[in-house]
């Protein structure tokens, strides 16, 4: 070994403790026994524990907390899908009258700055007596994700020869069974890596269900998960046990299709 | 990268095997060579054709429902007087550009716009500098290190953002927090029982920590796959010329990756000025809303003050800032889609 490859080695391995290192106390932490959380020096090694978990899960409501969040996450995901194939088929393998504007519009609403609007759809919500409403929710993170399920997709289908579809007509297929048989099935990746960013991203959403559903059967983990940590304070076993559990879904997901999230410029990629 | 399949007129339809696609139930071929019946040319169309109007209108729609309109009634409340009374009685009050006026005149809203351009600058500078320089080491690193250390990003970059806030309180916390024992265990006096919290400049410096290190995985990973792009014959070209490492990233690299700084630059830009469940869930804006940003401000405004207006006027002033990031941002994409 040349002392550089030593240096670079050390290096990355220095930083890959470094990022582990919140990921990693948090799971130890959920782990540990009430005794050794509460030591004024941490302690590394122990008896691993899950009596931190029944705390967690025991919050009143908890399982409505989870359902909610499952519903508009799977809501907002699968109507993407829906409304974003006939769209992005339509931009892919059409000309129509208006087309160049609506590419330039699903480029800018991926930007779309949501954080910034939760005031302005509070007034709406409100005036269209929709606060608490689990349906909105679901709608509105429909549409938060779905320009980039548009413009993922567009990139999938347009990449699939035409000659093909042309093909699979000429055999007597109808467009609708051209695309159904032929370009569905290549879209695979493409569903795939569009519904994990469409799920962390309703998974994640924090700013609109902090706004508009102040009432506590409408609200989701993300909300649980701070007023857990505002309830609980000083109980940190429990609360990293609340955040494991929140976290845990996302990161084996995206463990397992980590190739698919890297490489590869894609605006408005999925980010933390 | 944009296919453009609709210039190319294929006029004899070549006869691809029907298996091509994977789809072994191919339909019976039709009966003569002769009689091959044209296959309807949708996709050639005249401009006028509904089907794609079908095809888009509930993309079109819901958006137009649900950004569109809402952008547009942010606008419109910005001019309007609506407050605790205005919201019982439904009757918001126009006053015309007064909440702009009210807001320029301000000291507390300049003072939270500096913060967050500042605080925006920061943790870009960090965030485009330190995942420049992680890419750059994944790139010469052995195969088991790049894995390891690559894994790590991974698992940084998915952490969902309430469940890192959560973490990074607890990792700051002033009594049993990992970081105040560190601090302790090398020496430093004055972390027995440091607050964290305790000022608004603190809170954001936490903050910025998170973003930070939940941001550079997306840049040293990308920045990597760029890297592999670039052949490793140029280093090689540039390290017989003699080139030092510094050298040869500005002469070498860098001219070869400016599309992907500079659109990645403007993307971290958008983000972290729009980042609120990092800054809010953090410390509630607090102390003494020490620790607002724009979007933050905004929205304690509205929900807290019950200056539904005003912060209905902040939200446009902000979109307007990001607004002007934003056309960079496009200007570059669409450049690089004409090179392509």
């Amino acid at each position: 070994m040349r002392p550089g490859t030593v240096a670079k080695n050390l290096a990355a391995l220095v930083l890959a403790v470094v990022f582990v290192f919140p990921v990693y106390w948090m799971l130890s932490s959920s782990l540990k026994p009430q005794s050794e959380i509460l030591s004024k020096d941490p302690v590394f090694l122990f008896v691993p524990t899950l009596e931190n978990y029944p705390t967690a899960t025991g919050v009143d409501l908890f399982w409505t907390y989870v359902a909610n969040s499952l519903t508009v996450t799977v809501g907002a995901v699968l109507l993407a899908l829906l409304v974003a194939l006939a769209a992005s088929f339509a931009i892919a393998r059409m000309r129509f009258r208006g087309r160049k504007g609506l590419v330039l519009g699903v480029m800018m609403a991926q930007m779309a700055p949501w954080e910034v609007m939760v005031i302005v759809m509070y007034m709406i919500a409100r005036d269209g007596d929709m606060l608490n409403s689990i349906p909105l929710l679901t709608a509105i993170y429909f549409v938060m994700v779905l320009p980039f399920t548009i413009w993922t997709l567009r990139g999938f289908i347009a990449a699939v020869p035409v000659e093909l579809e042309e093909a699979a007509q000429i055999d007597g297929c109808t467009r609708g069974q051209a695309f159904r048989k032929v370009i569905f099935p290549l879209l695979a990746p493409g569903l795939m890596s569009t519904s994990l960013f469409g799920f962390i991203t309703a998974w994640n959403e924090f700013a609109m269900v902090l706004i508009l559903n102040k009432d506590k059967a409408a609200q989701t983990l993300p909300l649980w998960l701070t007023q857990f940590q505002t309830a609980f304070g000083s109980d940190w076993g429990a609360t990293m046990a609340a955040s494991t559990l929140f976290a845990l879904p996302v990161l084996i997901v995206f463990l397992f299709l980590q190739r698919r999230a890297v490489g590869g410029m894609t605006a408005g990629a999925v980010k933390g | 990268m944009t296919v453009d399949s609709q210039g190319a007129v294929s006029t004899a339809s070549t006869d691809a095997p029907g298996s091509a696609a994977g789809t072994s139930k191919t339909p019976p071929p039709p009966a003569g060579p002769k009689n091959v019946p044209k296959p309807p040319r949708g996709r050639r169309s005249l401009p006028g054709g509904v089907l794609p109007y079908l095809l888009i209108a509930p993309a079109v729609l819901s958006m137009a429902v649900l950004l569109l309109y809402p952008l547009i009634r942010n606008v419109v409340l910005s001019f309007q007087q609506v407050g605790r009374r205005e919201l019982i009685t439904r009757k918001p009050e126009w006053t015309g550009v007064e909440n702009y006026t009210e807001l320029l005149g301000d000291s507390q809203f300049w003072t939270v716009v500096v913060r967050s351009v500042v605080f925006t600058a920061a943790n870009v500078v960090l965030i485009m500098a330190l995942g420049t320089l992680i890419g750059l080491l994944l790139n010469r690193l052995g195969k088991k290190m790049r894995l390891v250390l690559s894994l790590s990003l991974i698992l940084a970059w998915a952490m969902p953002i309430v469940a890192s806030v959560t973490v990074f309180r607890w990792l700051f916390d002033e009594q049993f927090g990992v970081v105040n024992w560190l601090l302790r265990t090398l020496g430093l006096s004055g972390y027995e029982q440091h607050n964290w919290f305790e000022t608004g400049f603190s809170t954001l410096v936490i903050v910025m920590i998170l973003l930070v290190w939940g941001s550079i995985p997306f840049v040293a990973l990308n920045m990597y796959a760029a890297l592999t792009t670039v052949g490793s014959e140029l280093y090689e070209a540039a390290k017989m010329d003699g080139a030092n490492g510094w050298r040869t990233f500005w002469s070498v690299v860098f001219p070869n990756l400016k599309p992907f700084f500079l659109i990645t630059t403007f993307l971290e830009i958008i983000w972290i000025f729009k980042a609120f469940a990092q800054v809010y869930a953090m410390n509630l804006g607090g102390p003494d809303r020490g620790s607002e940003t724009l979007p933050v401000f905004a929205y304690i405004e509205g929900q807290g003050q019950f200056h539904y207006g005003v912060a209905a006027a902040i939200s446009v002033l902000t979109i307007v800032m990001l607004i002007a990031a934003m056309s960079f941002y496009f200007r570059l994409i669409l450049k690089q889609e004409e090179e392509q």
